[in-house]
């Protein structure tokens, strides 16, 4: 069931995608960095349970996001793609690279108290796993908060109509700065979500993030643009791509998942559930 | 312009008698110096004249290096000649590859080229006969003897870089630069100008899968033990794209800067470990912030200065 | 008593191209002023300078008697002065509706409301759910219209609102302008079509290559003399 998580590396990136046409190549540095910052709070804190260090570890990474779109990335914005690619680049490798001076190479995780090795049976026999069922949940409810925030909110219309035309957008009084800083923010949140629950389940070594990125891309790309069912959904097929390839042979399992991404993209590229706008 | 190209070839000619009075560490140091000159020089290629920006470059170079290990060690091949075949391999495979990843643009471009070249890594992980995850050696190199072999693969290097270089200008310099400069500035307007978008942004990517497979070989010509981590790492292009982020994108000058940096940076840094990487990251992100043209496009503009006059004065 | 909204010696560059040369220009609150010009006068530069989309001295541009030269485009329609764009500029992502309550993000009070939008063009209301590029091109306007006036704007700017629309169309439109000005508006439009320039409006500039050629009361000025202010002879 590594579909629910999948999805919730994806969303954050579809966000910031979708508000401001950004690719943030650390997105998954920036999941391992949160998994790390509750990891951290956690040896500092040996009574904290995972809900509490997410209250802890959210407004920071929101605050995070928040500065480091307003105060850096929104200087590279513009029509040039190379900068924005070029300087989360850049954050990519030094995010890796502080993480393992601070952390060491060795892969940590954190514990739920053992909850995360609970499973419960369903009736004709299957064991379903409590974590991936949570994990699931929480990324249908975060698609579900996403798009009811697009869809019905002020923020979230903002968030539209900026996406569309950042100058027609400041003409009806949008300061797009602000806003742009915000949908990192809020991406970043997502991102803390995604970090705690990837740690929850496995351990996470400061050099993984790379991974998780293309795995996020994949389930942004196979779902289809425009729409956080469609990147739910997205996640919950190359989650089950890889659990086909990985029950071929254990070194299959990734390949598979990447070969289900290219084959998305020749067959049908526009993606599961596209939502065009323009 | 004469003098210019007389100075360079005095230069080649001077450096190709290199094997004679350098020693053997310096020699391999000059090697990697042309590999990562060439890639910088085909990640600008595609980056900074095409509009693409490759984060799987890398998977050419490992389709080179495997290239290399199968050409010679199983089919017995001349490990030399194995620099030009593994080019052209590689931009064989180029070919179906560009239409997977050309359905993407801007960044999810960059991210699918990565997918692409991890598939890569992960074939060959998987694929014992080439020593699967752990690699193998290179084993055709060792009916040469070592000073042969050195200079030889020097002397390839040498080639290579000095190729790359003026590939570049030529392609530049010719109608197809003018194509390309206005496909980097604007797509559209280009294709409306009758600029053939798609197929110049074929070819611009089979050339530089071309560069980077040759450069592939090349370098484990030097380096003799392929992995696919050594061969397919996306580090590689990491380490490119700093050096055309510093030296300067879109300018002929520019990697050549970079490069020299980045040796630079990396012989003083060397015992830091991370905290060289940190550097060079934070390097990048602060030149891509206050000097989006690199130094030596920061340099140019301020000085007028060109080194390969590209542009036409009109 | 200093104007509503006025430029002093206004000028703006594109980088290194002068597009304005010390324009000087008012409007008194109620008013309807015209600016027309041949492309590449400089009366879309003029718009942008006011509203803060192109860089201006800040004393170049008052407004209420206070200097917004150089303000952010959200500060200055904070401040109370809304564009309707040129090309109208719906976003393609939201609704009729939306594209509506959007104006409204500045969040000042004032007359307008959906309703009274809804009144003012009765016929955006059955196409409220429509996405903002899928309505014909005089709705879009409409809709632009109803944006900035959602706004609550003291002075609204309309930007060619006559371009590509039939005459028909615009006449409806701005048919509409006495109901602006009762609600105690003002305004101000740039204008292709001079005809509808000088019927619309109290008073008309006139632009030719970045500087005023002409002004004077719309009615009184003669064809002759526009000819020459707008073509240079």
């Amino acid at each position: 069931m590594l579909g629910g998580l999948y999805a919730l590396f994806a969303m954050g990136l579809a966000l910031m995608f979708g508000v401001m046409r950004l690719v943030n190549i650390a997105h998954g540095d920036c999941i391992v960095l949160a998994a790390f910052v509750a990891i951290g709070l956690a040896l500092a804190l040996p009574g904290a349970g995972p809900a509490l260090l997410l209250a802890m570890v959210l407004p920071l990474m929101f605050a995070a996001g928040y500065v480091l779109q307003r105060g850096v990335l929104n200087r590279t914005l513009g029509k040039d793609i190379l900068p924005p690619l070029l300087v989360t680049f850049g954050f990519s490798v030094i995010l890796q690279n502080v993480l393992l001076e601070i952390f060491s190479a060795d892969p940590r995780s954190l514990s739920a108290g053992g909850l995360e090795s609970l499973s419960f049976a369903l009736p004709g026999g299957i064991a379903v796993g409590w974590l991936p069922l949570v994990t699931f949940v929480a990324a249908l409810a975060l698609a579900l908060a996403l798009e009811l925030l697009f869809a019905r909110t002020r923020l979230g219309r903002a968030f539209r109509a900026t996406s569309d035309d950042p100058e027609a957008a400041q003409l009806q009084g949008i300061d797009h700065r602000h806003v742009y800083a915000l949908a990192t923010a809020l991406a970043f949140a997502v991102i803390t979500v995604a970090g705690i629950f990837l740690a929850l389940r496995t351990t996470v070594a400061p050099s993984d993030g790379p991974a998780y990125l293309l795995y996020a891309f994949e389930a942004v790309i196979i779902g289809g643009l425009g729409s956080f069912w469609g990147t739910l959904a997205g996640g919950l097929v190359l989650g089950v791509a890889q659990a086909i390839g990985f029950r071929l042979d254990p070194g299959w399992g990734i390949l598979v998942g990447h070969l289900a991404f290219l084959v998305m993209l020749m067959l049908r590229p526009q993606g599961l559930f596209p939502r065009t706008r323009d | 312009m004469r003098t210019r190209l007389a100075l360079a070839f005095a230069l080649l000619a001077a450096a190709a008698t290199m094997p004679w009075w350098v020693d053997s560490g310096t020699l391999r140091l000059f090697v990697e110096f042309a590999c990562l000159l060439a890639l910088a020089q085909m990640w600008n290629l595609l980056a900074g004249y095409g509009g693409m920006v490759s984060v799987g470059q890398q998977g050419y170079l490992g389709i080179g290096a495997y290239a290399l290990l199968v050409l010679s060690d199983m089919a017995g091949f001349n490990p030399f000649l194995c620099v030009p075949l593994a080019g052209v391999i590689a931009a064989l495979v180029a070919i179906p590859t560009s239409q997977a990843v050309f359905r993407l643009q801007g960044g999810y471009f960059a991210i699918g080229t990565w997918v692409v070249a991890e598939s890569f890594r992960l074939i060959a992980a998987n694929a014992s006969a080439v020593g699967g995850g752990s690699g193998t050696s290179l084993i055709a190199m060792r009916e040469f003897p070592r000073a042969t072999r050195e200079a030889i693969t020097f002397w390839i290097a040498l080639a290579v870089a000095a190729a790359s270089i003026a590939a570049l200008y030529w392609l530049l310099r010719s109608r197809h630069g003018l194509a390309l400069t206005a496909l980097r500035d604007s797509e559209r307007a280009a294709a409306s100008q009758g600029v053939d978008v798609g197929a110049t942004k074929f070819w611009v990517y089979l050339i530089a899968a071309f560069g980077c497979g040759a450069v592939g070989a090349l370098y484990f010509l030097m380096n003799l033990r392929i992995s696919p981590d050594a061969a397919f790492g996306v580090n590689w292009t990491a380490f490119v794209i700093f050096i055309v982020v510093i030296g300067g994108i879109g300018t002929l000058e520019g990697p050549i800067i970079g490069t020299l940096v980045f040796f630079a940076l990396r012989e003083t840094l060397a015992g830091f470990g991370t905290w060289y990487l940190i550097a060079l990251g934070a390097l990048a992100v602060a030149v891509m912030v206050w000097f989006p043209r690199g130094l030596w496009g920061y340099v140019a503009a301020r000085f007028d200065l060109h080194l390969f006059p590209i542009r036409r004065r009109l | 008593m200093s104007a509503l909204l006025e430029a002093r010696g206004l000028t703006a560059f594109y980088g290194d191209f002068q597009a304005l040369f010390g324009i000087d220009f008012a409007v008194e609150p109620g008013e309807a002023v015209a600016i027309i010009g041949a492309n590449g006068a400089g009366k879309s530069t003029f718009l942008k300078a006011l509203t803060g989309l192109l860089p201006a001295a800040p004393e170049c541009v008052r407004f209420e008697g206070a200097p917004i030269g150089g303000l952010r485009p959200a500060e200055i329609v904070r401040r109370g002065i809304a564009m309707v764009p040129e090309g109208r500029r719906l976003f393609p992502s939201l609704s009729v509706e939306e594209n509506l309550m959007i104006g409204a993000h500045a969040g000042r009070a004032g007359p307008w409301s959906l309703r009274r939008v809804y009144e003012l063009f009765p016929a955006l209301e059955p196409l409220r759910a429509h996405p903002g590029n899928a309505i014909s091109g005089g709705q879009q306007q409409m809709a632009a219209i109803g944006r900035a006036l959602l706004a609550n704007p003291r002075v609204l700017i309309c930007d060619e609102i006559s371009l590509g629309l039939a005459p028909l169309v615009v006449n409806a439109i701005y048919n509409s302008f006495p109901v602006m000005l009762r609600e105690g508006l003002t305004l101000v439009v740039v204008e292709q079509d001079v005809g509808i320039a000088q019927r619309a409006t109290h008073r008309l500039y006139c632009f030719q290559e970045g500087r005023v050629a002409l002004q004077g009361q719309s009615g009184a000025l003669t064809r002759d003399s526009i000819s020459k202010a707008y073509f240079g002879t």
